[in-house]
């Protein structure tokens, strides 16, 4: 899974399938932290609207 | 001080009562399914019926059969956010939740299933990327994790949930780039599903199940992406059913279940031909090339008859593939579900000779076919999920907007 | 081809059994118990969750007495290099964890039973039912384990193990090699378990690539053939035999190829 396990090769099915792997993952991780962070900043900025 | 109901307004629930029985029950199964595994989990896969001949059994097969079923969340997320067939909006969420349902379950099983399951993250950290299972397990494992982010906002759709500032822009932004998540799902379904069908199509010392096919790809890798896309679909339209049925009120308007059943249809039916192909490619020409007739696999044994072929290649696919894809056939309520329920025995059929019969047919020439019947135990665990899936459509069921159409088919006032 | 630790070639170890010769005495399973702490149930009956790196099936001809033959056939893991001869066998490509590996310099199809979670894939990939599962934790019973050879490790509950070819012997005979100053290992230094057991010595081993190596000779012989050779598993394990009707059991044919029908028998020893 990590080029520091001792059976990793740098060879093409390696690249292909962690590279797709890595790259999904990004995707998804990505966009969960676009929400969490969206949704934090939208629930302050609501919070502060409610007092004003 | 004001209350928040747990129950989404405006739509009828079962009594307290009635529904801490139900849920009663289908703890009870459960509980039996735990208790199976736990027996698995400590006392080792002895307590199977399998054998070093049948070292993949009732397991794998559940494994495979749930994933093709739960392809119905891919598919459907696929036609809803990519294709862009909006009507399907009302029945998405049911269809994210009978996958997620599913995938968690294929998970469990996986994990009862292997011999030392502390070690299961080998899988992951040691992975050699040659092996289809390693494939499943990475495709598998994101799936799910996909599957998770879309059932989270209809959890937090919950009306108490909603009252949470927090949990509502998360539930909120989350909708909004759903289709982010949905094409990351159908990416990695396409090829966990593929690989799926890649486990028994590599095996070249194998005879029933090798497949010529695409560089490293063999046939089956397609013909299960296909068929679950399909076939799943299939499985949701009986699942709303079979939900609509206990609740005894309408949940999803026909015409969405229309679409879905001939779009279903239609991928039946190319899928069928395909299938055909296949099995007639493989039948004339890998299989005598290893020294097997076609009648070598289907005679010879007490269980495994051309009869299974015939169920799955005619009964459970050419004829739900001809109602689905008939205007006449969706229209008929009885035809329709008849369609759907075939359509759902011939995957897993078709999940179940790719496992067990593969494993039966004797390809040492001084060997006899080899039979297996389940234990008790693995019965439990493989009837554990489906305990578990009750539990988890009711709760869904009680407390979550799962269907949007259903204020509109059963006004309260 | 890759080398290592100077080797001049490399190496494909095999074996050669000769079923004109074999009694189907059991003294290689026997053997390969003893030297590789293989170990056994109570209640040995049911043979298909029995741990065994070599089985002995009895063939028949078939025919009534008194033109009745039989033969012992003695099969180990195959040791199968698979497709192309690149270290394709049918198991080691599917292992999801590499627990099972193709050694380029020896032809070994190795088993790390410590790196094994117990998926069962290169079970279901063997046609040869090569390989067993531990179904139950080892038991020694009395005193047997401190007769267990200290060179091989037990294996515990839910883990799949194999013949190895006794490579554990390989790597004493190149240690030896080392401290003597030799590149190359003798013939003679390198023999698996079951094959010096064999009373009758059915079982001949050495490198199939090198000409003086017995084996190099006997697998070319017109008695010469190997188990389902039309799967292309390619296998180094060979087998002689005078009888066509045995070499013939040897694979799968077609009915207008005539294969006989009579082999679908089978007795393990």
């Amino acid at each position: 899974m990590f080029p520091f396990s001792f059976e990793w090769a740098w060879d093409i099915p390696h690249l292909v399938f962690h590279g797709a792997l890595w790259y999904v993952l990004s995707i998804v991780g990505l966009g969960l932290t676009y929400c969490i962070i969206k949704s934090a900043v939208d629930t302050f900025r609501e919070e502060d609207n409610g007092h004003h | 001080m004001e209350t928040t109901p747990l129950i989404p307004q405006g739509v009828k629930r079962c009594s307290k009562l009635q529904f801490s029985l139900w849920m009663a029950a289908a703890g009870a199964v459960l509980l039996w399914g735990v208790y199976a595994m736990y027996l698995v989990w400590f006392k080792g896969l002895n307590q199977t019926n399998m054998n070093d001949a049948y070292g993949f059994a009732l397991w794998i097969w559940a494994d495979l059969a749930v994933i093709a079923l739960g392809g119905g969340a891919f598919f459907t997320g696929f036609l809803t956010y990519i294709i862009g067939k909006d009507k399907l909006k009302n029945i998405i969420n049911y269809a994210v939740i009978i996958g997620f349902i599913c995938y968690s379950s294929a998970l469990l099983i996986l994990a009862i299933d292997i011999g030392q399951p502390l070690r299961g993250w080998f899988i992951f950290w040691h992975a050699n990327v040659h092996s289809m299972l390693t494939e499943v397990a990475f495709c598998l494992s994101c799936y799910f994790a996909v599957l998770t982010i879309e059932f989270l906002p209809i959890i937090f759709e919950n009306p108490k949930l909603d009252r949470v500032p927090f949990l509502h822009h998360l539930s909120h932004n989350m909708h909004r780039i759903m289709a982010v998540f949905a094409a990351t799902g159908v990416f990695l379904s396409f090829f966990h599903q593929g690989s799926l069908g890649g486990v028994s199509g590599v095996l070249f010392g194998r005879p029933f199940a090798f497949r010529e096919g695409i560089n490293v790809w063999p046939w089956t890798f397609f013909l299960f992406t296909w068929s679950a896309a399909a076939c799943g679909p299939c499985f949701t339209i009986l699942v709303t059913w079979i939900t609509e049925k206990l609740t005894r009120k309408k949940l999803v308007k026909d015409d969405v279940i229309q679409l879905l059943a001939k779009i279903s249809g239609w991928m039946l039916a190319t899928y069928i031909i395909a299938k055909i192909a296949d099995t007639l490619y493989w039948a004339m020409v890998t299989a005598p090339s290893m020294g097997f007739s076609f009648m070598d696999f289907y005679s010879g044994n007490p269980v495994y008859g051309i009869w299974i072929l015939i169920l799955e290649i005619v009964i459970c696919g050419i004829v739900p593939a001809v109602i689905l894809i008939t205007r006449k056939g969706r229209e008929a309520k009885s035809l329709l579900m008849l369609g759907v329920v075939l359509a759902v025995v011939g995957v897993c059929v078709n999940r179940w000779v790719m496992i067990l019969q593969m494993l039966a047919v004797p390809v040492v020439p001084f060997e006899e076919w080899f039979m297996y019947a389940p234990s008790w135990q693995e019965v439990a665990t493989t009837i554990l999920p489906v305990a578990y899936g009750i539990l988890v459509i009711s709760l869904a069921h009680r407390y979550l907007p799962v269907f949007p159409q259903e204020r509109e088919l059963n006004p309260t006032n | 081809m890759k080398e290592e630790h100077g080797d001049k070639h490399t190496k494909r170890y095999g074996m050669v059994i000769d079923l004109d010769k074999c009694t189907g005495c059991g003294a290689c399973m026997v053997a390969c118990y003893a030297e590789n702490n293989v170990p056994f149930k109570k209640d040995e009956t049911d043979k298909l969750d029995s741990l065994n790196w070599i089985r002995i099936f009895q063939l028949t001809n078939g025919k009534p007495y008194p033109d009745t033959e039989i033969c012992y056939l003695p099969m180990p893991c195959q040791h199968c290099d698979g497709i192309g001869k690149h270290g394709h066998p049918p198991c080691v490509s599917v292992c999801p964890a590499i627990a099972t590996d193709y050694d380029d310099s020896t032809g070994v199809v190795s088993q790390i039973p410590t790196r094994c979670f117990g998926c069962r894939y290169c079970m279901a990939a063997c046609p040869y039912h090569a390989r067993k599962f531990n179904w139950w934790d080892p038991v020694w019973p009395a005193d047997t384990k401190k007769y267990l050879n200290p060179n091989v490790s037990t294996r515990m509950r839910g883990v799949v193990e194999k013949c190895t070819l006794c490579f554990h012997r390989y790597q004493q005979a190149r240690d030896k090699a080392y401290l003597e100053g030799r590149e190359e290992i003798y013939e003679s230094e390198y023999q698996p378990a079951c094959a010096q057991a064999c009373p009758t010595n059915a079982i001949t081993f050495g490198d199939l690539n090198n000409p003086d190596h017995a084996v190099f000779k006997l697998k070319n012989s017109p008695r010469a053939f190997r188990l389902l050779e039309r799967l292309h598993t390619n296998p180094k394990v060979y087998y002689l035999s005078s009888k066509t009707w045995v070499r013939r059991a040897g694979d799968n044919y077609l009915e207008n190829e005539s294969r006989p029908k009579s082999n679908r028998q089978k007795i393990h020893s």
